[in-house]
């Protein structure tokens, strides 16, 4: 049988049909090895043999839900190029694995404000609380909104077991049994694992709060408390002098 | 005797009246909302402190509205009359259709209220948190029922061209949706949940369905829209049915692969990006073969566009079509991206297609559709043509702002000094960007004040329609007293 388009504009099911055949090659062909290439995140790993990159403390965890909440990512990104002037500005480009526990994925897509994925660390917790209130208050010509209410509200953490429990079922390492503590002591030294045990969360986030004392007010936690945690650890995680260079760019 | 809302039309009229009007509702309150964004990156103080209407929260609004809102009711409303008056058929169930069209007024509110109260996935275009997805999921299937049973119920044996477009856009919505949007809600009774891929994943996932929702729900079905309402206005056949076969199999095919264009220079790897570029170099080609087979439909009647001012709108968007079809590949380009990414050429990218393509197509669309669904002729040729040059001013101005505010940011972000190192600090290029974004308010500005008018002139036309529907009807029943 001859071959004719007309058999297709007549048969709603053959239409259909190789419609859906033709718009799903371009998506299997490069969504699918994403999760089958080893190489598509790299693994780092510190001298000790220790995973560098782990998941984020209860504290941090709720921080990027404010950070989400707030759709922080639709004007600052998360993810630093490979370009001289990126390196000089933001620090060594990103790593897959640096993201490999971000559910949802923040790299964003426009830069209105500065890149934030190495941004932990950078600046004191005095400076990140009073950027937040009144970003002008510190940087004249910032057209970031302030937010005021980061301060006022106390932190929900009542929810704080269920969170990570969703998380964990989504594939984050968070440990609820013995064996999975045991598992993450192996995997990531035992002071993380301690902060990734889904049954203290409660314990721990208060814990980091309060030692950590991120928005200057020791008698409360805010969301102040959780979204500078988080802020703080973005990109401190590998310690990028301990590996030689170029060691990453074999990945690439 | 065609009287608007009499139940017993050969065609469900009655939703697409519906779709329409919101589609106008939905467009004016999105792109008040785009505005009102603009003017925050311009004047942060108008952010008052008040959490529900900070930029970042208010830009999802935004994008849903116009995206879902007006073009999502645009596309249902247009679909609804192609496929049934390219089929004659009539939709086969009235009760399922209304359910489609409370369904989605249902998303688009809940979906706005939600983000302004804090809900959200955090991945563009795709903020609807989990509740309202699967809503968006049953709405659809619906939908793609209705539209399937109009084709089966045809009475010719040819399925149209334009419905091949609506159709492939409604089948790789449902796709792109559903795996775009699996997550794992915190609680039954929570609207947070965590995205179930991470990472390179998640992000490829994501701009694969982010792309094809330009490429799909904002081009293959405004191409349906095209191929119906662009040969009706012309009153000619399409220019080439053997350019529209092949320019529909390879528009489908190519954009498929185009989106990890969004992620060059990013953790992904590299083989995914490259494989991107090259198909969006090659998306060029039946981009382009979709516009000129819709502006070659006006050769040898070029004259209208003299006197018809609903042609404008539709050849201006074929044009937009052309010109931001060709940005796009060379945007996706690695080294030009390099320079773009990040900045505001992208966003006047999108509103080259946005403004220029989506909403004028539309508007053309609906200035010929709306007059036809209350059986009446538009109130005025004049205020469409008072729209048309407020649209086209509007997008202009912002086209261009937009270029010189992303094109600057890159090439300042980017500069070094005699000694090496960078000349700018990040918020230099912040205090740079201000004017651009005053003039790129104010194009939106010209834009808004355009619906305005349009909403004037449709308010109008429907009040005109019914008072004639009630003169006539005086008519008959003077006559048939007499009788």
């Amino acid at each position: 049988m001859k071959f004719k388009h007309e058999n297709i504009e007549i048969n709603a099911g053959l239409l259909i049909a190789l419609t859906l055949i033709v718009v799903s090659i371009g998506g299997l062909v490069e969504i699918v090895p994403l999760f089958f290439i080893n190489e598509t995140v790299e693994q780092v790993q510190k001298a000790d043999g220790r995973d560098a990159i782990h998941p984020y403390s209860p504290l941090e965890s709720r921080g990027r839900d404010i950070y989400v909440r707030e759709g922080c990512y639709l004007c600052h990104s998360q993810m630093i190029r490979p370009f001289r002037d990126e390196h000089l500005r933001y620090g060594h480009y990103s790593l897959a694995a640096e993201s490999q526990y971000d559910h949802p994925f923040q790299w964003g897509s426009k830069r209105t404000g500065p890149d934030l994925a190495r941004v932990g660390k950078k600046y004191s917790n005095e400076w990140h609380t009073q950027h937040l209130l009144r970003p002008q208050s510190v940087m004249p010509d910032s057209i970031m909104p302030n937010y005021p209410w980061l301060l006022k509200d106390s932190l929900d953490y009542s929810d704080i077991q269920a969170r990570m429990k969703a998380l964990k079922a989504v594939g984050v390492p968070y440990s609820e049994s013995d064996e999975e503590y045991e598992a993450n002591i192996k995997r990531f030294g035992p002071e993380v694992a301690e902060k990734l045990d889904i049954v203290y969360a409660e314990r721990n986030l208060i814990k980091q709060a309060e030692s950590g004392n991120y928005d200057g007010d020791k008698s409360r936690i805010t969301e102040m408390d959780a979204l500078v945690a988080y802020l703080q650890v973005l990109g401190t995680m590998v310690d990028f002098k301990s590996y030689e260079e170029g060691h990453f760019s074999e990945f690439r | 005797m065609a009287r608007a809302g009499a139940s017993n039309e050969q065609y469900n009229y009655e939703i697409i009246r519906k779709f329409a009007i919101m589609s106008l509702v939905w467009g004016l309150l999105g792109m008040s909302a785009g505005v009102w964004i603009a003017l925050e990156l311009a004047f942060p103080a108008l952010n008052f402190d008040i959490a529900e209407i900070t930029f970042g929260r208010l830009r999802p609004v935004h994008t849903t509205l116009v995206i879902f809102g007006f073009g999502g009711s645009a596309l249902f409303a247009t679909s609804y009359y192609v496929v049934q008056r390219t089929c004659q058929a009539r939709l086969f169930s009235d009760g399922l259709a209304t359910f489609t069209f409370w369904g989605w007024q249902t998303i688009i509110v809940s979906g706005v209220l939600s983000y302004m109260l804090g809900y959200s996935q955090g991945r563009e275009y795709a903020e609807f948190e989990w509740p309202i997805d699967i809503l968006i999921t049953v709405v659809w299937v619906a939908y793609l029922a209705l539209y399937v049973q109009a084709i089966r119920d045809r009475t010719q044996p040819h399925i149209y061209v334009a419905n091949w477009f609506y159709l492939a856009f409604i089948l790789v919505t449902a796709i792109l949706h559903v795996f775009n949007n699996l997550a794992m809600p915190v609680g039954l009774f929570t609207m947070k949940s965590y995205s179930a891929f991470s990472g390179v994943q998640d992000a490829m996932t994501q701009w694969w369905y982010g792309h094809n929702a330009v490429g799909f729900f904002l081009t293959a079905a405004f191409l349906g829209m095209m191929y119906y309402f662009v040969p009706k206005q012309a009153g000619r056949p399409v220019y080439s049915y053997r350019l529209s076969i092949i320019h529909f199999w390879a528009i489908i095919f190519l954009y498929m692969w185009a989106g990890a264009h969004h992620l060059h220079w990013t953790a992904l790897p590299d083989w995914t990006s490259t494989l991107a570029a090259t198909f969006s170099i090659m998306l060029l080609l039946p981009s382009w073969g979709g516009m000129i087979n819709g502006i070659m439909t006006l050769s040898g009647a070029w004259g209208k566009l003299r006197s018809d001012p609903i042609m404008l709108f539709m050849i201006a968007a074929l044009s937009f079509y052309g010109m931001s079809t060709f940005e796009g590949p060379l945007m996706s380009l690695k080294s030009v991206n390099a320079l773009s990414h990040y900045t505001d050429w992208t966003i006047g990218h999108v509103h080259s297609g946005a403004l220029g393509w989506v909403a004028m197509i539309s508007f053309g669309s609906m200035y010929h559709l709306i007059p036809r669904l209350y059986s009446t002729k538009i109130y005025s040729l004049k205020l469409i043509y008072a729209h048309f040059w407020l649209a086209t001013v509007g997008i202009v101005l912002y086209i261009t702002t937009m270029w010189i505010a992303g094109i600057g940011q890159g090439l300042f972000l980017r500069a070094f000094d005699d000694y090496g190192n960078l000349k700018y600090s990040f918020i230099e290029t912040v205090s740079f960007l201000h004017q651009p974004y005053v003039w790129r308010a104010i194009g939106g500005i010209f834009f808004v004040a355009g619906v305005v008018v349009m909403a004037y002139n449709i308010v109008r036309t429907i009040s005109q329609a019914k008072r004639e529907a009630a003169e006539l009807d005086a008519k008959i029943a003077a006559k048939m007293a007499n009788a």
